[in-house]
């Protein structure tokens, strides 16, 4: 190419200027392309509360519930199961469920609940590790589980064990306890699940 | 008649370089004449991409991307579509089938050194199909909507929420579009895979041949037969790609086809390693089956990922452990230092660690779809580190290896 009229330095200019110009325009279309993949209104606003009778659920009886698309346990405990919880403080990771967000404040306590009805235990069922929902497993020292087990949460995935509040165990492939939703009591027999204003 | 015809050629000739990409591509092009058994997969690999591109099509006429309805569209196709059956389990059995070729195409590479100089960017191109492949299998395993589609969707996508610094946990929304695997999910899923996703294992496959007729092919001697040339120009050791491997690769079609299709007519379902079990029990968001796995051809990742402790308060270590696995094999160009390409003259270090490899990767194959158990979960950790002994090997051994003299020319035994 011959250079006879032609200033270099001017077109150098010209062609850096108009791709960067056509950069950002490029840069600025990805923008509205990549945020139309987050969840939309509607799946924001799928989030309602939902209420569960709790008056025909048995000691030792758990059910599910749906919540946001995940299942939420709600779990009657015996009365040795809250026995069993400060015997296991040491084997599990976080005993005194310090990571706050895990759990609502009031649910910051030996037995991640309500401190009005301790033994109910409100929690989404899904495992801290990889989102699978364990298995509850209440029977005591079962074969698969080991002499040491006192009821728990299995969680058929990756292996990682929970106690009977959903606190994980060391030494297994979930980092942190199972998520206590915000709660609180309609009734006697009432659980509201995903709000917890105006709750004593 | 025939003078028409020529007429015809010699017009779309002078428009579109027909006759030149024909000759380029397939009458001249020179691939080695000591070709193998090994050298069956590639042209496999292509015919498998387009039994899966006719038969996805076809899927689609009948499928309905839509959580509520996505489960019983399979079922639809399966009982009721004319052929659905047949049209389906090709698909399903096409996926498996396409692994264990790609994973046959990338042992053959690894024997006879295809991804040395000057073939990294073929080792590249096919490494980056290979992640396309693993992404379109991912996406296509969630539509039939059953629970192991759901449950493994769910860990997959949980993998990158793993990431630290408040990054993991909106990109992992992102990927959903929902909090959950939801309709949303499903909905994107299709699009990937049957829009965004072939386009891109399209075009990376035509890169990755023009880049093999770019060099030439490699053989199972590691020889470059352009170096040794007649007074034609054309390479001594080198045969037409057309008629000679293509005739030579209809054979291996056939063959493939026997199998192929023997599969799908007695045992589709490969005693629940081709289609789970769990996955004809519709997908049900709040109930994990007993014991998920993925797919055969993730297991030996999947092995590696639970095989390493959560550090920190984090699982994070084991997401890099396994992608680490992956993205290791693009430096293989690199890592290598032998200058050697074939297994036929490299020393018993290579042809060791390259056993310990395989066998490390069987293994972790098998682990990874076995339930988790103590001393399982122990052998997992062996095998992974073995996994990665062999790019530490392949760095530091090549010092220290007693190779054979190359020939000049290719051999044919």
């Amino acid at each position: 190419m011959s250079n006879d009229g032609v200033d270099t330095s001017r077109r150098r200019f010209l062609i850096t200027a108009t791709s960067a110009v056509g950069a950002v325009g490029a840069a600025g279309v990805v923008i509205p392309f990549g945020l139309s993949m987050n969840p939309s209104a509607r799946a924001k606003a799928a989030g309602a509360p939902v209420e569960v009778d709790i008056s025909k659920l048995e000691t030792g009886a758990m059910l599910t519930v749906a919540w946001r698309g995940k299942p939420v346990w709600v779990l009657k405990r015996t009365e040795q199961n809250m026995k069993d919880l400060p015997s296991l403080d040491s084997t599990v990771a976080d005993p005194h469920s310090d990571v706050t967000s895990q759990q609502p404040e009031y649910a910051h306590n030996e037995h991640r609940s309500r401190d009005s009805r301790a033994n109910i235990l409100v929690m989404v069922g899904i495992c801290t590790h990889l989102g699978c929902s364990p298995t509850y497993r209440p029977d005591v020292a079962p074969a698969d589980l080991g002499d040491e087990w006192k009821g728990g949460f299995f969680c058929p995935c990756h292996g990682s064990k929970y106690d009977l509040a959903g606190r994980v165990f060391k030494n297994v492939p979930a980092p942190l306890n199972m998520v206590v939703p915000p709660y609180k009591y309609l009734s006697e027999t009432l659980v509201l699940v995903g709000d917890d204003k105006g709750a004593a | 008649m025939s003078n028409m015809l020529a007429g015809l050629l010699e017009w779309v000739d002078a428009r579109f370089p027909l006759s030149k990409m024909w000759k380029e591509h397939l009458s001249e092009y020179y691939a080695p004449k000591n070709f193998n058994f090994w050298y069956f997969f590639g042209s496999l690999a292509l015919l498998v991409l387009v039994l899966q591109i006719v038969t996805g099509i076809l899927l689609t006429m009948n499928y309905k991307p839509d959580a509520t309805l996505a489960f019983a569209s399979v079922e639809y196709i399966m009982r009721d579509v004319n052929w659905g059956w047949l049209i389906r389990y090709m698909h399903s059995t096409g996926a498996s089938a396409f692994f264990v070729i790609v994973y046959l195409h990338m042992y053959r590479g690894l024997m006879y050194g295809s991804f040395k100089k000057p073939r990294e960017l073929i080792w590249i191109f096919g490494m980056l199909i290979y992640l396309a492949l693993m992404a379109e299998a991912f996406f296509g395993y969630l539509l039939p909507w059953g629970q192991m589609s759901y449950w493994g969707a769910q860990v997959i996508v949980n993998l990158f929420s793993a990431i630290p610094f408040g990054i993991g946990e909106p990109l992992s929304q992102w990927i959903r579009g929902d909090y959950v695997v939801s309709d949303a999910t499903l909905n994107r899923f299709f699009a990937f895979h049957v829009i965004a996703l072939p386009f891109v294992l399209a075009g990376l496959v035509v890169a990755h041949i023009i880049a093999l007729h770019e060099v030439g092919s490699n053989n199972p001697d590691g020889v470059e037969i352009k170096k040794n040339k007649g007074p034609d120009g054309k390479p001594l050791d080198g045969i037409p790609f057309h008629p000679y491997y293509t005739v030579k690769d209809i054979v291996g079609v056939v063959v493939f086809l026997m199998f192929f299709f023997g599969i799908i007519f007695f045992g589709p379902e490969m005693g629940g390693y081709f289609l789970e079990h769990a996955n004809f029990i519709p997908a049900d968001p709040l109930k994990t089956p007993l014991h998920i796995a993925p797919v055969w051809y993730f297991t030996p990742f999947y092995a590696m990922l639970r095989a390493v402790p959560p550090l920190f308060d984090s699982q994070f270590p084991g997401v890099v452990v396994m992608g680490a696995a992956v993205v290791i094999l693009f430096f293989l160009p690199w890592i290598d230092r032998s200058p050697v390409k074939s297994i036929r003259y490299r020393g018993a270090s290579y042809k060791l660690s390259l056993a310990v490899f395989i066998v490390s990767f069987l293994i972790l194959g098998w682990l990874g779809t076995q339930p988790v158990t103590v001393i399982k979960t122990d052998m997992a950790r062996i095998f992974t580190a073995l996994y990665f002994a062999f790019f530490v090997a392949l760095w530091f051994l090549p010092k220290f290896e007693k190779t054979k003299p190359v020939p000049e020319r290719v051999t044919t035994k």
